[in-house]
């Protein structure tokens, strides 16, 4: 009889892409249930907003490239994107925000260049950037903790927020953001990064509201959240750990020399960590494999070339958080940090690798 | 090097980059003990089972072989033989299918077994220490064996190293999954084993000996440590389990952290490497003599009944293994011979077992699933971090699908082990392998093409030379042969007067005709008496013909006419006795048309119109001369004649010379294409001109003219040709009359007989025509030299 013609390999290990985003999906869920603990249901709006928005995006593209549709569409991958977008957007931003943006990274950050796979920025964080610079309004309007706030925001009123800018009892956005002293909340990053300028100490800074008893009411949670969910990826080997461990530390040694010579201008390392997007940034958005660097040595550089942007945009930038500008800088420079890190093959020379990629 | 021995002393192993551990699977024949198979119906041998060269046939269709006998030879140094695996009838020696992932056919022997299984003679050897290596080594080549772990290297080549040896390294990782061959031979034959060992340890003579062994094997690890419990040189090494540590250069890292060099073999780092299985083999051919006919074979997988291992025969086929272990096939079923990562699919079952066929694989549909989408790589990497060569997957991968060979090769490609475990982990399920694999064949394929191109290139280039040299070569010894003649002509010898005179007599002959232009004389006669009778009836029908023709051309014409008349008579009679040496019909037919055309000449001249006309047919003569071609060459022959006869009237007029030079270059051209029908054509016109020369003797513009001619004759004479040359001769004595009867017509006003000066005219004529005649037989004589 005839036989089955195949090539080797011809077992296989039982994972799949999808099974891989899904897993990351999963892992963020600590981080989201922070989120949620700490500042309501908005995140979670914007994530569906954004899940719906990139799905149908992603179907419209499909259709158009005549792909392979409902294998592609739910591979997880346009859902993972979506999600990370969702977290990463204010709170009580509008819901078109969230549509927009999702929309942005699927068919043209994704799709228009090649889709899974092929495209050379996050799409998560090149659609929150164009949603910051062209949105910057929106897009700066946080939301402080659910503890600090003067008034109850339910889930209604947090719909009601987004579709409308107006909770149920009519309080506008900028009166959800003031304290019950009377004065704006902002988040402990800008805030920092505001007394700086108006000439106060870290140490005068620590004592803001916002920032509560550690390193930002909520915040530390939430990148404790993500930090757990991160350790848990490494240990299923869904991502690699020399990235965030890179990434991590070099942001320590670089915010620990700045507190070192000038305690009173600079945030403490713990503050720099537990703040802003630095525990998604780390393990879920530097991961992406697709916009990364491939080599360890090459991933090394990548986590320290993102600690030190995200470090000098958070001290001296315009923005007061900075891992969506590092993150798409770093995807600009990690096919060069490929090209000058690839690994000595077995039974090379270094030098002959090295005058390799010089020809190359 | 202590260090190393020290480290494995202790157990400390060094790692080898990346690595996967796939489920081993070998739970399912690990416990079964080998077993030996009944005789199959049917052997099929392919004749070559090893990398290198096949053997010649010792043996032919029809022949009775016994169990263990050769059946291939070669001198080959890549080659080892084949045996008759057992006692049996070759029933057919034809192309077939063979255990190759390509599925080629190639020539195999089929042996249809008697049952008897009766052995040649066998020399049993007790004390193989007492051997030479020399005789250790010529057994093991007579025996056959090659790399029976996969890549199938002779072993006889391999363990005849000159090279220093550290470490002899024993392979029996055996780490594919599935696989447990190995693993029950070291269980029931360690002592064999270790005896095959200690004989490559007398041969190659190596420091160190180390078996390298996955600790997943523990009961043939201790089969293996009580086999060498009082060799110290031995020592066996357990190694972590991890695929592919059974990866000849994989192995050596582990076991002694060296790396060999791309490109190069194993034993420039001093080390060599041979499988538990070779050892058993090389241990059997050397003390049993029983050379490489048996395996064994694991056959396993969930899609068998009885997976079980095996003593198989080489060249049994994969079907009846399939039978024994009893097979449930499914749709899509394939058989993989050697382990899920590595091995090959075979396209049937009459694929028979060979020296490298470790395992055969028959998986349950659950087991290796066929259904992989391959989806866009996701740049994850995991590809990269297991890759043992420390390759980028996913990069070679990128350029294989573009074709980019230049990168690829920048990325070693060619350091690929092909091991599968890139692709074994891809999450988007690339067969990153077979990439790969195409890559690696194309541009082996393109390097093939180029280097062909390269070998046309240097041929053509050398042919260039070759036939420059050739050109230059030829040039040189003509210009040799030239000078030489010359100097042989000046040198003053006999020959060279006697080659002289030729060039001499053509000259002589030449003035003589001026000088009897000059000379005054009265007509000969007798010239034209001689020459008739020759010809007698030839010139009978023309002296008709000519008396009809001036009857009539009396009546009509004018004394011109008459004139011409005779000039053409006098013309025919002197043509005559040329054209009778080459052909008496053809000169008849000439004749005739000369007639003819004598008279439609006659015609012409009474109107004035003949320039144009004879301009025109001088254009023909010329159109028609320069192709080649008989009948054509024979009409040409006729116009020539034509025109000389009108060319002799147009000298009536005065406006003849213009003409005559374009005649003489025509007959310049004619001679010039060496040709012997040409020649003839040439020699027609000569004599035609000649005539017309004579008579523009008369006018006193001849000179130049004469000179012209005189090259023709000249060039005529040096194309050596024996027919040409009695042409020529006979030209001349033509000639000669002609010159005579013209002095005698045209000058006859002014003439006061000289008896004594025609006296001399006729001598020198005479003289001419013997040197003439001479110069012809030089000219054969030359020719024959």
């Amino acid at each position: 009889m005839a036989f089955w013609i195949a090539s080797s390999p011809h077992n296989h290990i039982q994972n799949k892409t999808s099974a891989l985003m899904r897993l990351v999906i999963y892992a963020t869920l600590p981080g989201i249930f922070a989120q949620w603990y700490f500042f309501g249901w908005g995140n979670l709006v914007h994530i569906s907003l954004a899940i719906i928005s990139a799905l149908v995006a992603e179907f419209f593209i499909l259709s158009l490239r005549e792909k392979k549709i409902p294998e592609q569409i739910f591979d997880g991958s346009a859902i993972l994107t979506a999600i990370l977008l969702g977290i990463s957007l204010p709170a009580l931003a509008p819901w078109w925000i969230s549509i927009l943006g999702a929309a942005f990274a699927i068919i043209i950050v994704k799709q228009l260049y090649g889709g899974l796979g092929h495209n050379p920025f996050n799409p998560a964080m090149a659609g929150y950037v164009m949603l910051l610079i062209s949105f910057p309004v929106q897009m700066t309007s946080w939301q402080p903790p659910l503890q600090l706030l003067a008034i109850d925001l339910t889930f209604f009123d947090t719909l009601s927020v987004i579709f409308t800018s107006f909770t149920t009892d009519g309080y506008s956005m900028e009166q959800i953001k003031t304290h019950i002293d009377g004065y704006t909340m902002a988040t402990p990053l800008d805030t920092v990064k505001t007394n700086l300028t108006l000439g106060l100490t870290i140490a005068e800074s620590m004592d803001s509201t916002v920032i509560g008893e550690n390193f930002g009411i909520g915040w530390e949670w939430i990148n404790a959240g993500f930090l757990a969910g991160g350790l848990f990826l490494i240990f299923k080997k869904a991502i690699d750990w020399v990235t965030p461990f890179s990434f991590l530390f070099s942001l320590f040694v670089f915010s620990f020399i700045a507190f070192t010579f000038s305690p009173d201008s600079n945030a403490s390392t713990m503050f720099h960590w537990f703040n802003g997007a630095c525990m998604l940034g780390a393990f879920f958005i530097l991961t992406d494999p697709v916009s990364g660097a491939t080599s360890t040595k090459g991933r090394m550089i990548f986590g320290a070339l993102a600690a030190l942007l995200v470090f000098l945009i958070r001290k001296y930038g315009g923005y007061p958080e900075a891992m969506a500008f590092a993150v798409l800088l770093c995807n600009m420079s990690a096919p060069l940090i490929d090209q000058y890190t690839r690994p000595r093959t077995y039974g090379h020379k270094k030098e002959q690798n090295a005058e390799d990629n010089t020809n190359a | 090097m202590e260090s190393i021995i020290n480290r494995i002393d202790k157990n400390q192993f060094w790692k080898f980059h990346g690595g996967i551990h796939p489920p081993e699977q070998k739970f399912i024949t690990e416990n079964k003990p080998i077993r030996t198979l009944p005789l199959p119906k049917e052997l099929i041998l392919p004749l070559q089972q090893h990398i290198g060269q096949a053997g010649d046939l010792l043996v032919s269709v029809g022949d009775t072989v016994l169990k263990g006998q050769p059946l291939t030879s070669s001198a080959h140094p890549m080659a080892v033989p084949i045996h008759a695996p057992t006692s049996g009838k070759i029933t057919a020696i034809k192309d077939s299918t063979i255990a190759h992932p390509s599925a080629l056919k190639e020539p195999c022997l089929f042996i249809e077994p008697d049952g008897n299984d009766t052995w040649v003679k066998r020399n049993i050897c007790n004390d193989y220490t007492k051997q030479s290596d020399s005789d250790l080594l010529q057994k093991i080549s007579d025996a056959g064996i090659s790399g029976m772990g996969g890549a199938g290297f002779p072993t006889y080549v391999k363990a005849n190293t000159s090279a220093k040896i550290e470490f002899l390294i024993i392979n029996a990782a055996e780490c594919e999954p599935y696989i447990t061959a190995d693993d029950l031979l070291m269980k029931e034959h360690s002592p064999t084993i270790v005896d095959g060992i200690n004989i490559l340890h007398q041969i190659i003579k190596p420091e160190n000996v180390l078996i390298g062994i996955e600790d997943n094997k523990p009961a043939a690890i201790k089969a293996l440590q009580n086999a060498t419990k009082n060799l110290d040189h031995i020592r066996v090494c357990i190694i972590p389990t991890k695929y592919p540590s059974g990866g000849e250069k994989q192995l050596i890292q582990i076991l002694t952290g060296k790396e060999i060099p791309s490109g190069a073999i194993p034993s420039s780092q001093g080390i060599v490497m041979q499988n538990t299985a070779t050892c058993f083999a090389i241990a059997d051919a050397v003390i049993n003599d029983i050379p490489l006919i048996r395996r064994v074979t694991t056959v396993t997988g969930l899609g068998l009944n009885k997976p079980q291992n095996v003593w198989a025969l080489l060249g049994t086929p994969v079907n009846f293994l399939l039978e024994q272990c009893e097979l449930h096939p499914h749709d899509k079923q394939r058989i993989i011979m050697g382990g899920p990562m590595m091995g090959f699919t075979l396209p049937s079952g009459n694929v028979p077992v060979v020296k490298i066929t470790n395992c055969v694989l028959a998986p349950s549909a659950k087991e290796i699933s066929d259904e992989s989408t391959e989806v866009e790589c996701i740049r994850c990497g995991q590809c990269a971090d297991v890759c043992p060569a420390q390759l980028l997957p996913q990069e070679l991968q990128w350029s294989a699908k573009a074709k980019d060979h230049q990168q690829l090769e920048t990325l070693n490609l060619f350091d690929c082990i092909e091991c599968g475990a890139c692709a074994y982990v891809c999450p988007s399920h690339i067969p990153l392998v077979h990439y790969y694999r195409i890559g690696k064949a194309e541009i082996r394929e393109h390097k093939q093409q180029e280097i062909k191109a390269d070998k046309a290139k240097i041929r053509f280039e050398a042919r260039k030379l070759r036939l420059e040299r050739d050109k230059k070569a030829r040039e040189e010894k003509q210009r040799k042969a030239a000078e030489a003649r010359k100097a042989k002509m000046n040198s003053g010898t006999v020959e060279a007067n006697n080659e002289m005179s030729a060039v001499a007599a053509a000259l002589a002959r030449v003035k003589a005709k001026k000088a009897q232009t000059s000379d005054t004389t009265s007509q000969d006669s007798t010239t034209e008496a001689a020459a008739k009778p020759k010809n007698p009836q030839i010139a009978a029908a023309i002296a008709r013909a000519k008396a009809k023709k001036l009857a009539n051309q009396v009546t009509d014409n004018s004394d011109i006419t008459a004139e011409v008349d005779k000039t053409v008579e006098a013309k025919v009679e002197n043509e005559t006795p040329t054209e009778n040496t080459a052909d008496d019909k053809k000169s008849k037919v000439a004749a005739a048309i000369a007639k003819a055309k004598a008279k439609k000449l006659a015609k012409e001249q009474a109107d004035e119109k003949t320039d144009v006309q004879n301009e025109i047919t001088e254009e023909t003569a010329v159109n028609d001369v320069s192709e080649a071609d008989s009948k054509k060459a024979k009409i040409a022959a006729t116009i020539a004649k034509a025109k000389a006869k009108k060319l002799a009237k147009e000298q009536v007029d005065e406006k003849t010379d213009d003409q005559n030079e374009i005649k003489e270059e025509t007959t310049v051209n004619d001679v010039s294409e060496a040709d012997s029908k040409k020649a003839k054509i040439a020699a027609t016109i000569a004599k035609a001109k000649a005539k017309k020369l004579a008579k523009e003797q008369v006018d006193e513009k001849t000179d130049d003219q004469n000179e012209i001619i005189e090259e023709t004759s000249v060039n005529d004479v040096s194309e050596a040709d024996s027919k040409k040359a009695k042409i020529a001769a006979t030209i001349a004595k033509a000639k000669a009359k002609k010159l005579a009867k013209e002095q005698e017509a045209e000058k006859s006003d002014n003439s006061q007989p000289d008896v004594e000066d025609t006296k001399a005219a006729e001598k020198k004529k005479r003289i001419a025509e013997a040197v003439a005649k001479a110069k012809a037989k030089k000219q054969q004589r030359l020719e024959l030299n």
